[in-house]
């Protein structure tokens, strides 16, 4: 049997490393991704672990490597993704790493530091020039003003003096402040001063740089004019509250034009040095983004080992590391292999040994898949891991899962579009898995793709079947129903809006359409009732086949783990129970079919015949519920009572069996004798010590019961669970059927050629609303039914999954996972 | 180097829809062409004009021929809405290339 018929042999290994060889060892397992390390000191705290130190070093580098990564992207510049896979750095070659991040990173800090202090400068420089150009405009405003008051004055006589000497003696600061502050700034200021400044304000256009956070920031220049030291002092409170900025602005009108030229120059002076700054900053970033991710790489690689040797058990002599791991027996050659590379290399003259442990403990359960059966198993894994070496549903999954969908999803042209789409994932496969994205919707799409691609192209197979292409059919083969011109020809074509094309007329050739249903039903009447009846037959068919085919697989889980009562016990009662009453129903439908057409007076109706089974109630009328074979009285009764007779054998023959076999074992006086592994219950080698403490005979009833009812009733209830693939498939069709005659025959019955337009507009929505209700939407829908058939359906019937998954010890995961953090 | 009207998914989806318009709307002519039973109930059959042909069959013929034509001539609109958005297609393939 292929590998992924049950998970790999796994076993538990103890490793015993020189302490110079570990590093160098773990780092070659890590590179194989095959082991699965057990932690030998679960007590112990994160923080009394032997290598914390260097762990915690390696967090370190991280930070130091993320602070960077920020800094890059800050600026934009792009990451050199090379995608090659450095091997873990030697634990010397980590002193240098740290060495080279610690170096680049005071260098970005002193770089940020010098261009924060340089920025500041700047802008406080900025603010000053826009200051010395807005109190311009008011100082020019307020001499004119004065200028003419003088004026006018002047011409009144002497008292003139006074006016002016007392605007002299007006003080003024000067000052930038928030936008957004300077309403309340203004209210506060005229309430706290009386009304007795003067404020004057103007919005600088360009909006500043914050020097800090780096943020493009709104300010206003303002000017206070009072008259006195005290109001002086309460409006630099004030303006100290409201967080302006004051800056010295010289009273006369040369002294300020000097001082803007000082200050032009000095901005000019300074944008040449942050330019300088921004320069080297911009190469020490450009230098570091090569190598960012092979370093965060390394990084991660030392940080994955030293975490592992944390996990090992230091021998006495403190010379040894001793580990155990979870390792395929398969691959134990690859990890010896892999051990002795390590060992050479670390340049250590005892050899690594790994030695193979007899346990108790279940192992973890590892199926190796590749890229196709990976979405498979996945979807059996997220109902639940399979137990150790059980038979694992996935293999057979991937025939049966897409034919499921397919029986609901049957269309060919919805079922084109997919594998269209399918196609096109698995085309570009490795292009899309190159540009990784977090996008949730598109990760579960790309990695289904198979499974995606063989539902498209089973639904084209179900859609040939169905003969619906976008709810028409085709007729490929010529249809096998005539209409005879005798009885519908022009004359009459008028009268009768409907035609009865009956068979026993002779409006059937005899000859059935090859493959598939024959197109002239599509014009038919009574197409639904004639669909409905053919796929409820269909699914409870495909239904019983598949739970049937669950229970046989149950043998193979039995006979593996050495459990014959089951097989006596549970398989064949099973086998029995389902075949007189579900497997019988499947014969007659097929009876049915083959011997009655549409020359026979009366054909049986199955159901009343199933329901009157159970009844025991045999009627005459009407002639349907008539028994059709004779014998058929009896041969149901058997059937019945065979049926029922196996629900006490399951019941109860099971749990005595193992009871007297208890008993025995007591009455020998066996008491240190285990129970042999034949008993069932136990699986393999597990705790055979204690078992006989543990047998519980109301424990196993219970349990036998449980298992006893659950099996009959949900025979009964997944076979009717199984009308979804009809139910569906009926909505699905009739959906696809409404799309197309309420949105699309809107075109095509248009008179005349303005037809054209309608149709070339009518399409798009018709696309778009495909692709969304009866592709996505529908899809999802027949999807999720099909997932629910498999899990509850079919793998009840042999399935445990009470295993836990195998985690290998790989680097190529933990980075992996890292990139999508 | 054109301006793109329509940004890169937008463009993106007209293609796909488009050269599906083009393959469908094409078939479907070619359907209608040769009068196929299954598109019975799409054609634009007016009972009383019908009757008053005295139910000749070339009117259901033309109506057919009718269907078709429409059907080549909608193709072929979607041939343009193909070209147009396979240009904005490139336009913005090209501007996400100088871009990064």
């Amino acid at each position: 049997m292929g590998s992924l018929f049950r998970s790999e042999e796994v076993t538990l290994s103890q490793l015993f490393l020189q302490s110079e060889a570990a590093y160098a060892c773990v780092s070659e397992l890590g590179e194989l991704g095959l082991v699965q390390f057990r932690d030998l000191n679960p007590d112990v705290n994160v923080f009394q672990r032997k290598f914390v130190n260097e762990v915690r070093r390696c967090d370190e580098m991280e930070r130091k490597l993320r602070f960077l990564e920020k800094e890059i992207r800050k600026d934009g510049i792009p990451m050199l993704d090379t995608g090659d896979n450095p091997d873990a750095p030697a634990p010397r070659e980590m002193i240098d790493l740290e060495a080279t991040f610690e170096k680049l990173d005071n260098e970005m800090k002193e770089v940020n530091a010098n261009a924060e202090a340089l920025k500041r400068n700047y802008l406080e420089l900025t603010e000053l020039k826009h200051i010395l150009r807005k109190t311009q405009s008011f100082f020019e405003e307020v001499s004119d003003r004065s200028g003419r008051r003088e004026e006018s004055i002047g011409l009144l006589g002497e008292e003139s003096m006074y006016g002016v000497g007392g605007s002299q003696r007006l003080g003024f600061v000067a000052g930038v402040i928030h936008r957004e502050r300077i309403p309340a700034f203004e209210r506060m200021l005229w309430r706290a001063c009386r009304g007795n400044v003067f404020l004057k304000q103007a919005e600088i256009d360009t909006p500043l740089e914050d020097p800090v956070t780096g943020d493009q920031v709104m300010k206003s220049v303002f000017i206070i004019f009072f008259q006195g030291d005290q109001l002086k002092s309460r409006a630099k409170k004030i303006c100290e509250g409201f967080r302006a900025t004051l800056y010295p602005c010289p009273e006369t009108a040369p002294e300020r034009r000097e001082m803007a030229i000082g200050v032009m120059t000095r901005i000019e002076d300074l944008n040449t040095v942050l330019g300088q700054t921004q320069d080297h900053r911009h190469r020490v970033l450009v230098a570091a983004a090569k190598n960012i991710k092979v370093w965060f790489i390394k990084v991660c690689k030392i940080k994955a080992i030293y975490h592992t040797l944390n996990m090992f058990n230091l021998d006495v002599t403190q010379k040894c590391l001793i580990g155990e791991c979870w390792c395929p027996v398969k691959d134990l050659d690859k990890i010896q292999m892999a051990l002795r590379r390590g060992t050479e290399r670390s340049g250590s003259s005892v050899p690594s040994i790994l030695n193979r442990m007899a346990t108790k403990q279940a192992p973890p359960t590892y199926h190796r898949t590749n890229k196709f059966t990976d979405a498979f198993q996945s979807i059996v894994d997220a109902y639940g891991v399979a137990s150790y070496r059980e038979v694992n549903p996935a293999p057979f999954t991937i025939i049966s899962f897409p034919f499921m969908f397919s029986c609901m999803f049957g269309d060919m042209g919805h079922g084109l579009l997919v594998s269209l789409f399918a196609l096109w994932m698995v085309v570009k496969e490795k292009q899309l898995m190159a540009n990784k994205t977090d996008n949730e919707i598109w990760n579960i799409f790309f990695g289904g793709r198979y499974v995606i691609l063989l539902m498209g192209l089973f639904s084209i197979y179900s859609g040939f079947m169905y003969n619906d292409i976008f709810s028409k059919s085709f007729n490929i083969f010529g249809s096998a129903w005539l209409v005879p011109t005798s009885r519908y020809n022009k004359t009459n074509i008028h009268k009768t809006p409907d035609f009865v094309l009956d068979p026993a007329h002779g409006d059937y050739s005899g000859n059935p359409y090859p493959a598939g249903l024959d197109p002239a039903w599509q014009l038919a009447t009574n197409k639904i009732t004639f669909l409905n009846s053919y796929k409820m037959k269909i699914s409870v068919t495909f239904g019983v086949g598949q739970m049937f085919f669950g229970v046989c697989l149950s043998v193979f889980n039995h006979r593996y783990f050495r459990k014959p009562l089951n097989i006596f016990c549970e398989f064949i009662p099973e086998i029995i129970f389902m075949t007189c009453i579900f497997v019988y129903l499947i014969v007659l439908i097929f009876y049915k079919w083959i011997a009655y057409d549409a020359a026979t007076p009366c054909a049986p109706s199955l159901l009343i015949h199933f329901i009157n089974m159970f009844l025991f109630s045999y009627v005459k009328e009407p002639c349907s519920s008539a028994v059709f074979y004779s014998g058929q009285v009896r041969f149901q009764t058997f059937l019945l009572l065979l049926a029922l007779a196996c629900v006490p054998w399951m019941l109860l023959v099971k749990p005595f069996l193992l009871r007297q076999e208890h008993l025995g074992k007591i009455k020998l006086g066996g008491d240190t004798e285990p129970l042999s592994v034949r008993s069932g219950d136990i699986m393999g080698d597990g705790g055979e010590s204690s078992h006989q403490e543990l047998f519980d005979f109301g424990d196993i009833f219970v349990h036998q019961a449980i298992h006893t009812i659950e099996y009959c009733l949900g025979c009964v209830s997944h076979t009717a669970s199984y009308l979804r693939l009809w139910a569906l498939s009926l909505a699905h069709a009739e959906l696809s059927e409404v799309l197309w005659s309420m949105v699309f025959r809107i075109g095509t019955t248009m008179d005349g050629f303005s037809g054209c337009v309608v149709i070339f507009l009518v399409f798009m929505p018709w696309a778009v609303l495909t692709v969304g209700i009866l592709l996505l939407m529908e899809g999802l829908s027949a999807f999720l039914h099909t997932i629910r058939l498999h899990w509850v359906e079919f793998q009840s019937k042999f399935y445990h999954g009470e295993g836990y998954l195998f985690e290998p010890f790989s680097f190529e995961k933990i980075i992996d996972t890292k990139v999508d953090e | 180097m054109a301006i793109p009207i329509c940004g890169p998914k937008l463009s993106l989806c007209c293609l796909i829809i488009s050269v599906w318009g083009v393959v469908m709307l094409g078939l479907l002519g070619v359907f209608f062409r040769i009068q196929s039973p299954a598109l019975a109930e799409d054609i634009p059959i007016n009972k009383d004009e019908w009757a008053q042909t005295q139910y000749q069959y070339s009117y259901i013929v033309e109506k057919y021929n009718q269907n078709s034509t429409n059907c080549f001539v909608a193709a072929g609109a979607y041939v343009g809405v193909f070209a147009i958005s396979f240009i904005m297609w490139r336009v913005n393939k090209r501007a996400d290339y100088t871009m990064s």
